[in-house]
């Protein structure tokens, strides 16, 4: 392999790959009459999320790390179904599945719940990995926690939660209960996941609702959140949308960091209102990854980050 | 030293952990959705060789270790110390301890040349090359005509090593060994 800098890292076959991806993916939302938008990269105010860091620009702003709260606005203009594929960039998200500037498919479903589409991001996701037949496995968190680990979601205290945890880091890494949750996830669910499968993680803690409305159940508060994974990584994240403006700026405001808050989103939550719906973001990359069966992200890329 | 960030990490790199100097091997970042980033990292310790994984938050960083490589001639033994010069032509000398030499020991010739591996200055580790030659120094003798296969015999090295050769190996030939097996290689 020629590793001089100016060269590309994918192949032709990769660009290629790349192309009727698109194709498919614009096909598939033109025979659902779902609208393909395009939402501003810079915006005034960052991501409340945090765990993600947005890239700062000199002049003022930020470069998005996803369109969700452009694409929120326009489902509160009555935009309907919409959907958007672009780049968005994350700080410091480098690594073999990770670079800082990214490809995002992301859409949204009006009148429907994340139950409803998760079927529609499997069919997507079988046209996309060009693998027709890929069964579907369907788990709670809780379910796949138990079914991996020694806890139970509903009445593992955070010590044990902690003992899990530490044991696969290592070392103690001064963590919260999600924190060390994110370990047991990342080093030891995710990979024990069924291969050759479309896996859907749903009903996350409470905790790590984000922007998902949460459900009382018999066994506490879950968040209406979704994880798709594929062989070991995680392809997209869904959720049966908040719509209460009050609940969002609430949670704006604990996880934002001192980050401003998106007040435009916020107002047309208030105002127009957000209409019940579901929305999925999709990692493209990843996805091209899998397709031409590929170990590095920068396989797939023009140019990674290393050489752009 | 310098510190090291974990997006800094990569194969090679020397880093302290729990007070050992240690050699990244491998680095893979991980970020499960909407969580935390880590990075779960596979040192080899270099003093005894063990693998460690470790899971460290992303950002977080580790001091560098001061270990160098360096080709060395093997000069001799005090008894308490075997004695090594660069072969750089400083003629510059370092003493390393029998914990530091481990299984090299074995394999010790003088005037060969060996990685030796310094930190803080002192002798850490000595590596010997893939194959050495030494010649024997005891065995039972030759069986004439048995040039073929079968059968083998312990032979003992000029280093006290001792070895399984061929039956037809006699005292006072040189071998050739494969230092990473322990196994006769050929003639030399």
């Amino acid at each position: 392999m020629n590793d001089a800098l100016w060269r590309p890292g994918a192949n032709r076959d990769a660009l290629l790959a790349r192309q009727q991806l698109m194709q498919q993916i614009r096909t598939f939302f033109a025979s659902h009459q779902v609208l393909e938008v395009e939402t501003p990269i810079w915006g005034q105010t960052p991501v409340s999320d945090p765990n993600i860091e947005p890239v700062a620009v000199a002049g003022g702003g930020y470069l998005h790390t996803s369109p969700e709260y452009a694409m929120k606005r326009l489902l509160c203009a009555g935009s309907g179904d919409i959907f958007q594929v672009c780049k968005v960039f994350r700080q410091g998200e480098a690594g073999r599945r990770h670079n800082p500037e990214f490809s995002m498919l992301e859409w949204y479903r009006v009148g429907w719940n994340h139950h409803h589409l998760m079927v529609e991001v499997a069919e997507l996701s079988r046209i996309l990995l060009g693998q027709p037949d890929l069964p579907v496995v369907v788990l709670t968190y809780r379910e796949a926690l138990q079914r991996y680990t020694s806890l139970d979601m509903a009445t593992s205290d955070d010590s044990s939660v902690q003992a899990v945890g530490m044991q696969l880091a290592g070392q103690d890494l001064q963590l919260d209960r999600d924190g060390w949750l994110d370990v047991i996830l990342s080093h030891l669910v995710e990979p024990a996941l069924p291969r050759d499968a479309l896996v859907f993680l749903h009903d996350f803690p409470a905790s790590q609702a984000a922007l998902a409305k949460v459900r009382s159940t018999s066994h506490g508060l879950v968040a209406e959140r979704f994880e798709l994974f594929f062989n070991g990584s995680e392809l997209a994240n869904g959720y049966h949308e908040l719509t209460d403006a009050e609940e969002q700026r609430r949670r704006f405001e604990r996880e934002c960091n001192g980050r401003p808050l998106d007040e435009a989103l916020l107002e047309a939550m208030a105002t127009a209102g957000l209409p019940d719906c579901a929305g999925v973001a999709m990692g493209l990359d990843r996805i091209l990854m899998y397709r031409l069966g590929v170990e590095t992200i920068a396989d797939v890329l023009s140019f990674d980050a290393t050489r752009a | 030293m310098a510190n090291y960030s974990t997006n800094e990490f990569k194969s090679g790199l020397k880093v302290m952990l729990d007070g050992e100097p240690c050699s990244i091997l491998d680095n893979e970042y991980v970020k499960p959705g909407k969580g935390q980033a880590f990075n779960r990292v596979k040192l080899r310790n270099l003093r005894n060789g063990r693998v460690w994984e470790r899971t460290f938050k992303s950002g977080e960083s580790l001091e560098g270790a001061d270990v160098m490589e360096h080709d060395m001639e093997y000069l001799y033994t005090d008894g308490e110390f075997w004695h090594f010069m660069l072969t750089d032509g400083s003629f510059e000398q370092h003493p390393a301890s029998e914990e530091a030499l481990g299984e090299t020991i074995k394999w010790l010739k003088e005037q060969d040349v060996y990685v030796v591996t310094l930190y803080n200055g002192a002798v850490l580790t000595v590596a010997a090359p893939n194959f050495v030659e030494l010649e024997v120094t005891e065995t039972d003798p030759g069986l004439k005509g048995d040039t073929a296969q079968g059968g083998s015999k312990p032979a003992t090295l000029q280093t006290g090593a001792v070895v399984r050769v061929p039956l037809f190996i006699n005292i006072g030939e040189v071998l050739r060994i494969d230092t990473r097996t322990g196994e006769y290689v050929s003639r030399a």
